[in-house]
């Protein structure tokens, strides 16, 4: 899968000053500021919480290299999973764009995504 | 749509049928630089449009073991004319997408080394494919109801429904899956239609957005307006490119909700290949 492993592209979000984005519908405009979208990440069960949880990630950012990014982030053992989480409910495909993901699934022109280093549901 | 209501519901049945048992004739190859021990035959098999490649290839896997050599062998992967075949996405999707207009069988190499990591994943079991399947069900019911279909139901009727696709039964599939197939009548579909479209010539993986099966006016929706939405060039340069669903180019003036009842993979979404028309 494509990703960027050394070089990650997120911006740290500063909880204080980032200024909520109107809900944005995921229609026109390729202003340089849409091509990334503000994705809260949030731990679960006894999984690391990570002290930023807001970041700003490219729309054709890949899942998997998404979870990379917070395996390192957290240092976990490479033969440690992470698994990710949209809704509570589903973990999306690896190769999935977290772009498409907001798309469908944001809300409050943010998305949410929970993380755990073993299956939380089904 | 005013056509009288029980011969609409006797056919739609047969539909569900049809796309189910709908079977792809292959032959597989072994990539001619694996190592063998004497020459490897092809192996034939009738494919499940609506299965996935790594659930039904056991028996592949079994023939080609018996001449390749044994420390040579690794994780199991399909190439087709150089693309490498993604397992997660439904068979039906692959052939549809780089093999429409070809002659049949379709022929697919098969690959015991070199495993492309930036291509394609990992599918060590089938609880693997179980759980993708199920998450796909579930991410299509989170646009479709919110979830709440999927989440009311308890663990023996999801097993059910991956009971049914894994071992090909139809019934024991639909009578758990027409539950998520129900919405309110006054509401005259799903909140929003899992769709994705997958096109020949992109880069991207496919197109998922919220779509929803009636316009804000009333009006039903169809494969049309969705593609003029998605994909402009689909519908406005029709000699170029082919719209494929299972196979067949249903009419672009069919209601998409019934498309998404009715033409949807057993992992609830709607799979939409655009393809390169066949110039003849």
């Amino acid at each position: 899968m494509s990703d960027s492993a050394e070089s990650p592209t997120e911006t740290q979000r500063d909880e204080s000053s980032s200024q909520q984005s109107p809900a944005d519908t995921g229609d026109t405009g390729a202003s340089e500021e849409k091509k990334k979208i503000d994705v809260l990440l949030k731990a679960v069960g006894d999984t690391p919480i990570m002290k930023t949880k807001k970041w700003a990630v490219e729309r054709g950012r890949t899942v998997q290299s998404l979870a990379q990014f917070i395996s390192r982030f957290l240092k976990l053992e490479p033969s440690e999973q992470l698994f990710i989480y949209v809704n509570q409910s589903f973990a999306p495909s690896p190769d999935q764009e977290v772009g498409v993901l907001f798309e469908c699934f944001g809300s409050d022109g943010k998305l949410v995504l929970h993380y755990c280093k073993s299956q939380a549901w089904g | 749509m005013t056509l009288p209501t029980p011969i609409i519901m006797a056919d739609d049945k047969d539909v569900l049928r049809d796309v189910w048992f709908g079977r792809i004739p292959t032959c597989f190859m072994l990539y001619p630089d694996e190592v063998t021990e004497r020459e490897a035959e092809p192996f034939y098999l009738l494919l499940p449009r609506v299965s996935y490649l790594t659930l039904v290839t056991d028996k592949v896997k079994k023939h080609f073991l018996k001449v390749v050599k044994a420390e040579d062998v690794e994780e199991m992967w399909f190439e087709y004319e150089g693309t490498p075949l993604k397992w997660h996405y439904p068979i039906g999707v692959l052939f549809d997408l780089h093999a429409s207009n070809t002659a049949l069988p379709w022929s697919v190499t098969v690959h015991f080394k070199d495993f492309p990591e930036r291509d394609l994943l990992h599918c060590p079991s089938s609880s693997v494919i179980e759980a993708h399947f199920m998450s796909s069900i579930k991410e299509a019911d989170a646009l479709k109801h919110k979830g709440q279909v999927i989440n009311d139901m308890q663990k023996k009727d999801h097993k059910q429904l991956w009971m049914g696709l894994q071992n090909d039964k139809f019934d024991q599939f639909w009578a758990m899956n027409r539950k998520l197939m129900e919405y309110p009548t006054e509401e005259g579909g799903f909140r929003y239609i899992p769709f994705r479209i997958y096109q020949t010539l992109s880069d991207r993986p496919f197109i998922q957005k919220l779509f929803r099966p009636v316009s804000p006016e009333g009006h039903v929706l169809t494969l049309g307006d969705l593609l003029k939405e998605m994909v402009p060039a689909a519908i406005y340069e029709p000699k170029k490119y082919q719209v494929v669903i299972h196979g067949i180019e249903p009419l672009l003036e069919t209601p998409i909700q019934w498309l998404s009842e009715h033409l949807s993979h057993p992992d609830n979404f709607l799979h939409i290949c655009i393809v390169p028309a066949p110039n003849d």
